[in-house]
């Protein structure tokens, strides 16, 4: 075979490390896949676009042989022969190497025995360490990190620990890596880092698939992408050569082009609905910080208020200590909601006041996995639906029903698990249960983190559909393109001190960001010594 | 086969488990031909009640994602000092009841407070409340063993009354049988009516009616076989009943039962959801030691004697049942029924090896066995996203007659083997 040929494309044979060749994929009930397509050449970035449930993440699944060979038809070819791969340790062993989006790293390890987990530096059955510090400190300083390898996991920022990743990936001498989100927990100078990384990465020769939903990422660093839509490979776009941009992606994503990112709004915009003042509030387990410093701000019924600021910064702390005192020890200050003060000392105070808070970490945080969508959506006020003590069966069929109507969830019916859910379904799933809490202020915390392009554009709508009820909405968001979009003010956090507030029309990238990193001490923002593992924050 | 599929509702895994108890209670009958004898049946109640009352709350404990090893020291330690406040300081055999109980609500609060609001794991706290009050019950007790009079006996040992004309069945027991029946029937069409109302999806008339039918006839068959033997329903089986219907409406219908299930579901998700978790993890600790207080005075009513080793080994009979009845280890998963369909698995296992004359070593294998095989089809099917252990019941008796599956073996045997079909069948 001189050339092999897809879609339209045709790569000369020897340049081809990988073809992905008429892949159909099928559930119970669900075909996943079908007949999927995929080229990729030696050495350059490739990258898999498409909404969620598109099916990427099964298509990488079936490469990397998470789902082995035989529970899929098609063929695969790696280095021009075809590969049958059973598990993940055939697919490592011919130099296919997957970082999946959740980390699998151990945070009470070092860096170093990470790396090697699994494929310890052994001599005559016993752990060479010197071996293992010295490979250790080649691999780190390979993606430019100069940590000590015996730092343990956990005190390095997430950051750091994606690019020990890739460390523990070129240990194993891969040939294809595959990237999945791999910037999705990383804030902006992270993913830019990381980002030059995999540039290096390409130019020694490593040929690495990225799934990501960051589509100026993908524009800047990717050779090449192919589109998937509804299970089908829809297009491989070469992106020099066809000159394409993120509008491109999307049509080729959504199969249609969005004229707007963002729906068109007029906001109406009325009296102050909520205000804090002089509210101070401490970490959950180091008490020489502050995560909250004399902070104040307010919102307006019908306004939607940005929150801006650096990972670490304190968003999520600040909004978390409004709602119940759910973080950290408070210190002091004042809340007023509809020009009264209150004392919102939990979380059912919190609700009961009017107060909605959507966690940033939907599955963690958000969701009972193990629940229906019924009991979801009732979850967070049942008094709401309880008579006599007694829940309320068909009032929660009934609401169930309202929400998802009015949020247009798709779903079979009501009854469906929310873990068989797509993110964005998820997540409007998690609006509908806090709209049912009948808020009169929403705070949503990274309302579209890993949702699609259509999907966003969806919440978008609710949300400002929600401030013209006249709510007060809250969006903290660390994609400045959505806060700009989206909000009627921003304010920037930095250090757990708000550092400024702009409005829709004096705020843009570079003056929020210059506020996101206006410290209030001498010397920088130090990004990566804040570790990912915080405690206080997930107990 | 979708038509019983439809009549025993979507949950699969409590179907499995029916089934699995009508074979066994099928196998044991053909083989002993004592099984189903009147007696018989009353003893296997009396004689599990204490076990499936203590499974009751410890599905509570396993669904909130905690275990609790203390059942049995609790229910000794409650029963001594019941039986010596009987015997020594003369006070009434109701009061006694009542002192058990307050002294298990106290119990459970020391214990629930360590669990909740110091935040030990429940394992730990409990394992040295397994210590502590069985030491206490040897200590109160001096190791000696305590009688309780007749009147208190009546909680473990006594039946339902003869009254009424002689019919040659005992009156009350048919009775009971009839309003339960009634009651069911009643319900089930009271719910139909409002799910009809709000255009929600209801399953067809035959379904449901085929339903009913079937539970009243299993409900009416046991009732009129007790009242045929020489006693009437024992009084244990209507604490536990009782039980069954307050626990089953707290966990399915209430507000501290979704609360209960999301604490144990997903904790943080539960908090910041206003769901106050500490109160739940108290509670269910808390009511955990009250039933082991009442499941104790029953094991001394039905043994006529309090001792220094009652109650050894129950939390781990009661957990079992829990396990098979489809709770998960992790939490948030679990019914009240399941549980109790649970313990008469193993009840009327260990009642059937019992008559057959199986020594007490080999009986304990095949309990062990029976337990690991049932959680393992739970996880198996988890992880290939499969139908529960009915669904490979039903995929091996594909073609042949579907009427009675399991009948003819042990389901323990057919459960291996339909695992290994598949196991093949993967590979």
């Amino acid at each position: 075979m001189a050339a092999s040929e897809q879609m339209g494309r045709t790569v000369p044979a020897g340049q081809v490390i990988l073809e992905m060749r008429n892949i159909t994929k099928e559930f119970p009930g669900v075909k996943a896949l079908s007949n999927v397509n995929m080229l990729v050449r030696r050495g350059e970035i490739h990258a898999i676009c498409g909404e969620n449930g598109a099916g990427k993440s099964t298509l990488m699944k079936v490469l990397s042989g998470v789902w082995p060979v035989g529970s899929y038809d098609g063929e695969i070819l790696f280095e021009g022969h075809p590969v049958t791969f059973q598990n993940i340790n055939d697919s490592e062993k011919a130099g296919i190497v997957i970082i999946h989006q959740e980390l699998a790293l151990i945070p009470e390890l070092s860096i170093a025995e990470n790396i090697f987990l699994g494929n310890e530096q052994r001599k005559r059955g016993v752990i060479d360490w010197v071996l293992t510090q010295q490979r250790a400190t080649e691999l780190l300083a390979r993606v430019g990190l100069s940590e000590d390898p015996n730092t343990k996991i956990k005190d390095i920022g997430v950051g750091k620990q994606q690019l020990v990743e890739i460390a523990k990936a070129l240990s194993k001498d891969v040939k294809l890596l595959i990237l999945d989100e791999p910037t999705s927990a990383l804030n902006e100078s992270d993913s830019q880092h990381l980002l030059s990384i995999m540039d290096g990465l390409r130019s020694k020769g490593v040929t690495c698939i990225m799934i990501s939903h960051k589509l100026n990422e993908i524009e800047q660093i990717s050779d090449s992408i192919t589109i998937i839509r509804d299970g089908k490979s829809v297009e491989t776009l070469d992106v020099r050569e066809d000159g394409v941009d993120e509008n491109r992606i999307i049509r080729g994503m959504v199969g249609r082009d969005l004229e707007s990112r963002f729906p068109d709004h007029t906001p109406q915009i009325g009296d102050v609905l909520f205000e804090i003042k002089n509210w101070n509030v401490q970490h959950a387990t180091r008490t020489d910080r502050l995560v909250a410093k004399n902070s104040a701000f307010t919102v307006r019924r019908g306004e939607i208020v940005g929150f801006a600021g650096l990972m670490g910064a304190g968003r999520t702390e600040l909004m978390r200590s409004i709602f119940g005192r759910s973080y950290g020890t408070f210190l002091g200050g004042t809340l007023t909601l509809n020009g009264k003060e209150r004392q919102l000392k939990s979380v059912s105070d919190a609700i009961d006041a009017g107060i909605a808070y959507v966690t940033e970490d939907r599955k963690t945080l958000g969701l009972n996995l193990l629940d229906d969508i019924k009991t979801t959506t009732v979850a967070a006020k049942l008094k709401r639906i309880t008579h006599n003590l007694v829940v309320s069966e068909t009032e929660e069929f009934r609401f169930a029903e309202e929400y998802r109507k009015e949020m247009r969830t798709k779903t079979p019916s009501v009854e469906e698990g929310v873990a068989k859910l797509s993110g964005g379904n998820q997540q409007k799933v998690v609006l509908a249960k806090w709209l049912f809490t009948e808020p009169e202020l929403l705070i949503l915390d990274e309302p579209t983190r890993g949702i699609d392009v259509g999907a966003k554009y969806e919440i978008y709508g609710i949300i400002q559909r929600l401030a013209d009820q006249g709510k007060g909405v809250i969006v903290v968001s660390s994609e400045l393109p959505e806060l700009l979009g989206l909000s009627d003010r921003i304010y920037t956090i930095c250090e757990g001190a708000i550092t400024g507030c702009l409005t829709k029309e004096e705020a843009d990238q570079e003056s929020l960001m210059r506020l996101m990193t206006k410290t209030s001490g001498a010397g920088g923002v130090a990004l990566d010594e804040e570790p990912a593992h915080d405690p206080g924050l997930s107990a | 086969m979708t038509a019983i599929k439809k009549i025993f509702g979507g949950d699969t895994r409590q179907l499995g488990m029916i089934f699995a108890l009508i074979a066994l209670i099928v196998f044991f009958q053909i083989k002993t031909g004592l099984t189903l004898d009147p007696n018989n049946v009353n003893n296997i109640i009396q004689g599990n009640a204490y076990i499936l009352v203590l499974a009751i709350g410890m599905v509570l404990v396993i669904i909130a994602g905690h275990i609790d090893l203390s059942v049995g020291s609790i229910a000794a330690f409650v029963g001594i000092v019941v039986a010596m406040g009987i015997r020594d300081w003369g006070i009434p055999w109701w009061l006694g009841i009542l002192l058990g109980l307050v002294i298990g609500g106290l119990v459970g609060a020391w214990q629930g407070f360590w669990v909740s609001y110091l935040g030990i794991p429940a394992f730990i706290v409990t394992l040295a409340g397994m210590l502590i009050f069985r030491g206490a019950n040897q200590w109160v007790g001096k190791s000696l063993t305590v009688p309780v009079p007749e009147a208190f006996q009546v909680i473990g040992a006594g039946s339902l009354p003869e009254v009424g004309p002689n019919t040659g069945y005992n009156n009350l027991t048919i009775l009971l049988g009839i309003l339960g029946c009634a009651a069911i029937v009643f319900g089930a069409i009271r719910s139909r009516a409002r799910l009809v109302k709000i255009n929600a999806e209801v399953e067809e008339a035959w379904v449901m009616w085929t339903r009913l039918a079937l539970i009243c006839l299993v409900i009416m068959g046991t009732m009129l076989l007790i009242a045929s033997g020489r006693k009437g329903f024992p009084v244990s089986g209507l604490i536990l009943v009782a039980l069954v219907l307050i626990y089953g409406f707290i966990s399915s219908k209430t507000v501290l039962g979704r609360h209960i299930y999301a604490v144990g579901g997903n904790r943080h998700a539960a908090e910041l959801s206003g769901v106050k978790s500490k109160k739940i993890n108290f509670f269910v600790m808390c009511n955990m030691a009250v039933l082991s207080a009442l499941a104790g005075m029953m094991f001394v009513a039905r043994s006529t004697a309090s001792g220094p080793f009652d109650g050894v080994g129950w939390e781990l009979d009661a957990i079992a049942a829990v396990f098979i009845g489809g709770a998960a280890v992790t939490g948030g998963v679990g019914t009240v029924i399941g549980s109790i369909v649970g313990g008469l698995v193993m009840a009327v296992l260990n009642n059937g090896l019992q008559i057959l004359g199986v020594g007490a070593d080999a009986t304990s294998v095949i309990k062990g066995l029976v337990l690991l095989a049932a959680v393992l089809f739970d996880v198996y099917n988890k992880s290939q996203g499969k139908p529960s252990i009915t669904g490979l019941l039903m995929r091996n008796r594909k073609g042949s007659d579907s009427a009675a599956p399991a009948a003819t073996n042990n389901p323990a045997a057919d459960a291996t083997s339909s695992l290994s079909e598949t196991t093949r069948t993967e590979g």
